[in-house]
């Protein structure tokens, strides 16, 4: 028997281990079968390319096997110091959704209501012809791009190059806005520089993790396996802080559980608590550390145009002691539910001098309407204890999406963002006009429109063409029950890049088929400030092209040629060449390309040949040069701020007619809004649909089975979904939870747009429903 | 032709020993878990009855906890 995946009933031996593996995820959270992954995949005549996984922010290394020119394994890179050669479910199965029978491979355009299959050229002629004649009839302001945080570097960089340079609008956002934002404000106004200052390492030196909304045994498997592993081999210490019971509860040494919104509260009794006991780190305070309070009672975001700037202003630590008295840990116990005994057992945590402490977070800290804020007053804890960038020391907020650092953040494919810092700068305008050779007038000084306020002017019509490429709004917006409808209006002209066909691609006027991941070479950056590269691995099918040539096809069309002087074969190089221009320098510098294909990846600052593990740091960081230990170079005075930031409620709570919190999230088999990994038979199989987390006494209450349809319903629409009890996560009484990945499932549908007015951030974790058997 | 999969559970202590017995086997792959106490066991035989046979004799091996079945293929052999 032919020993290779090509023959049938191996690869159905194959399809068998991969079931049993993704059931043992299910059961084991971080569960790895390492050994499996070299000796069950027959070498034959594979080659291994290597690349990072497509999947989630962490980065992991993967090798791909090639055969005969098609994709048919993959497995971790055992030199990528990210996984150490691991992978998860959906990092093992990624390439199994290339060949899925409605991949998009040729171009579609919709005429008299029919999609008619279009010679690519064709289609985008008509695209460049509809975004050009929409300029001239309605101005530049009148046409949008949405991209994503899976977008690779030269993607991010050319539709930013392409809106701001070429065309002349701030009208660039993305998915990243739905996702990172509100780390990126909390970095900025903390530290005045984006991205965490340590790295993975961390995770070898800390005594204590503890997460804050975070259920990294589904979104982060691989980082959670590394830290189970020093649970298990050096007794680390794993302490879950959320609102509901997950498989990393479960796999933790310690879950608390709290109030949806009140971890602002929680937090601010960490500090009093610091303070009160003397478990402040003076020295470090004093000369590293600033004081400041912001504006309150900010808003939600909920109005169209809505508009907001915080200000500033300097306190002192006397102050700031006095602001806290509020939040005393019997004060904030009663609206939190976390009990006094569990706030200082937290405070004294992060308190103890002798303790190496890492806080992780994600969409529980960032989707929230005070994910600045929450995003502040962390960092406020490992300030006030100087536990911050150091090996195990430190704040770490992890991404989602696998190039929402290196693209979305980096390349900057945000309204207000250039590559090399934002529009409203006068010398980043400058920079940005010399690399592009543009007129520096032609970039906009003022930012337009976030993401949701993108589509609400769509609604408006405002906005009259739209070109979304990487990403799916229509199943990830929230509040998608406006959205939709928004984009089904004949005022707007909308184009979608995709792979697959998704409900965004259903109300596309043009349908562009984009290479996959391995179809085409390209960098992106992860978590740890990693950036990655990899080569084309493999042919994509029909006529599809990497989304970085049809962005430049289209610019070229429109008369931009000159601005995208970048060859087909190696346009990903060049312009990854062009874009490190930017970043140049000992607090930015970018790997050189030479060095990306050699290594699995390297961590800027890459200054002298070296990765920069821990900024701020003088002992590890070349850019600290102001004589002391630690120096938060992105704050003019080489100081971070502690932000005084109150505790304030949610705009929308549970009532007696909606009296249920709706939370939503992911789960480990899926990918975001699941285009991908639904189309992996053994992923959709393991996971077919979307449910509805209840807890058994609320369950019982109102009548409901396991399995039973029920529908949740809240002022802005409404999802008949399946009854989940006591299986894969436990809400707390009085809240609901619902994953996103389902598209026949809207979720999405009664989610509330409310977002954090500094971030503009959704918050995707609180609003208020009533829950009915049907 | 089944070709199936399953999560097998060890006694305690008794994973090493569960992934001899099993390795044994002829019709089964085994996939030990790196960390924690779990073995994936995919078995190809040639027909249900075999199949049947192999699950008792897995079933009553002194090291096994408990055997969950997880997917079944059926397929033929030559295919």
């Amino acid at each position: 028997m032919n020993n290779t995946l090509t023959n049938r009933r191996s690869f159905i031996k194959k399809m068998a281990a991969l079931s049993a593996m993704t059931a043992a995820a299910s059961l084991f959270p971080g569960i790895l079968f390492a050994e499996e992954q070299i000796k069950g995949i027959p070498d034959g005549d594979l080659e291994w390319k290597k690349g990072p996984c497509r999947f989630c922010g962490v980065g992991c290394g993967i090798l791909v096997g090639v055969e005969n020119g098609k994709a048919v394994a993959v497995k971790g890179d055992p030199n990528s110091s990210v996984n150490k050669g691991l992978l998860c479910v959906k990092g093992y199965h990624q390439i199994m959704c290339i060949q899925a029978s409605d991949r998009l491979k040729y171009a579609l355009v919709k005429k008299n209501g029919k999609y008619v299959e279009t010679p690519l050229d064709e289609a985008l002629d008509l695209v460049a012809e509809k975004m050009k004649d929409t300029i001239e009839k309605h101005g530049k302001d009148s046409v949008a791009m949405y991209t994503s945080g899976q977008s690779t570097i030269p993607e991010g960089y050319v539709a930013s190059k392409f809106m701001k340079g070429a065309i002349g609008t701030n009208n660039l956002d993305c998915n990243a806005r739905l996702c990172m934002a509100s780390a990126v404000t909390g970095f900025l106004t903390t530290f005045g520089a984006d991205e965490p200052m340590g790295c993975y390492e961390d995770i070898d030196h800390a005594d204590y993790f503890i997460t804050w909304g975070n259920n990294m045994a589904e979104m982060h498997p691989v980082l959670f396996s590394r830290m189970l592993e020093q649970k298990n081999r050096r007794g680390a210490k794993i302490i879950d802080f959320a609102t509901r019971t997950t498989r990393s509860s479960m796999a933790s040494n310690k879950s608390i559980l709290f109030e949806p919104q009140t971890d602002l509260a929680v937090a601010n009794a960490i500090c009093y608590e610091i303070i009160k006991n003397g478990w402040v780190n003076k020295k470090f305070v004093e000369e590293h550390v600033n004081f400041n309070k912001g504006l309150t009672n900010i808003g939600y975001g909920l109005e169209d145009k809505f508009s907001f700037k915080d200000k500033a202003t300097k306190i002192n630590f006397e102050e700031y002691k006095a602001f806290l008295a509020d939040y005393t840990p019997e004060k904030v116990a009663k609206y939190s539910r976390v009990s006094v005994k569990d706030i200082k057992y937290l405070a004294a945590i992060y308190g103890d001098p002798n303790k190496k402490v890492v806080s992780y977070w994600c969409m529980g800290m960032n989707q929230h309407t005070r994910g600045t804020w929450i995003n502040n007053l962390v960092y406020n804890i490992h300030l006030l204890t100087g536990k911050i960038s150091q090996p195990g020391n430190g704040p770490f907020s992890l991404t989602g999406q696998p190039s929402a650092c290196g693209t979305a953040r980096e390349v900057g494919t945000f309204t207000h963002k250039l590559p090399k810092g934002v529009v409203t700068n006068k010398k980043h305008r400058e920079l940005a006009a010399k690399i592009w050779k543009v007129p520096v007038d032609r970039i906009p000084s003022k930012p337009t429109y976030h993401a949701t306020e993108m589509f609400r002017a769509v609604d408006r019509g405002d906005i009259k063409f739209i070109w979304t490429q990487v990403t799916n709004p229509l199943v990830s917006l929230p509040k998608t029950s406006r959205y939709r409808p928004a984009m089904e209006k004949e005022s707007c002209f909308v184009v979608v890049s995709d792979v697959f066909p998704t409900p965004t691609s259903d109300v596309a006027d043009v349908i562009l088929p984009a290479s996959w991941h391995i179809e085409k070479s390209g960098m992106y950056g992860n978590s740890e400030r990693r950036t990655q590269q990899w080569d084309k691995m493999i042919e994509g099918p029909g006529e599809t092209k990497p989304d970085a040539w049809m962005t430049i096809e289209v610019a070229k069309r429109m008369g931009y040629g000159d601005l995208f002087p970048y060859s087909e074969e190696n346009h990903a190089e060049e312009i990854y060449n062009e874009y490190i221009q930017f970043h140049k320098g000992a607090k930015h510098g970018m790997a050189p390309l030479e060095v990306l294909k050699e290594q699995s990846g390297a961590i800027w600052p890459y200054v002298n040949g070296k990765s920069t593990q821990w900024r701020f740091n003088a002992e590890y960081d070349p850019a600290c040069t102001n004589g002391k230990d630690f120096h938060f170079y992105g704050k003019k005075d080489g100081k971070a701020v502690i932000w005084q930031r109150p505790y304030e409620p949610a705009p929308e709570v549970p009532s007696a007619e909606y009296p249920f919190w709706l939370n939503t999230g992911r789960v480990i088999e899926h990918w975001h809004t699941g285009s991908m990994t639904r189309r992996i038979p053994v992923l959709h199989k393991a996971m077919p649909n979307a449910y509805l987390e209840l807890h058994p006494e609320d369950a019982k209450t109102l009548g409901i089975s396991n399995g039973e349809n029920v529908k949740v319903t809240s002022k802005r629409g409404s999802c008949i979904m399946p009854a989940s009890i006591n299986e894969r996560g436990l809400p707390t009484k009085g809240q609901v939870f619902a994953p996103f990945f389902d598209e026949n499932l809207m979720i999405n549908d009664v989610t509330i747009d409310a977002f954090c007015p500094i971030s503009k951030e959704p918050d995707y974790k609180k609003c208020a429903v009533k829950v009915e058997k049907v | 032709m089944p070709i199936k999969s399953y999560l097998a559970h060890p006694q305690e202590d008794k994973k090493q020993a569960l992934f001899e017995a099993l390795s044994k086997i002829e019709q089964c792959e085994v996939i030990p878990a790196k960390n924690e106490d779990l073995l994936i066991v995919v078995t190809d035989t040639n027909s249900q009855e075999e199949e049947d046979k192999l699950k008792k004799l897995m079933e009553n091996i002194d090291s096994l906890k408990l055997l969950s079945m997880v997917s079944g293929f059926n397929t033929p052999k030559n295919d």
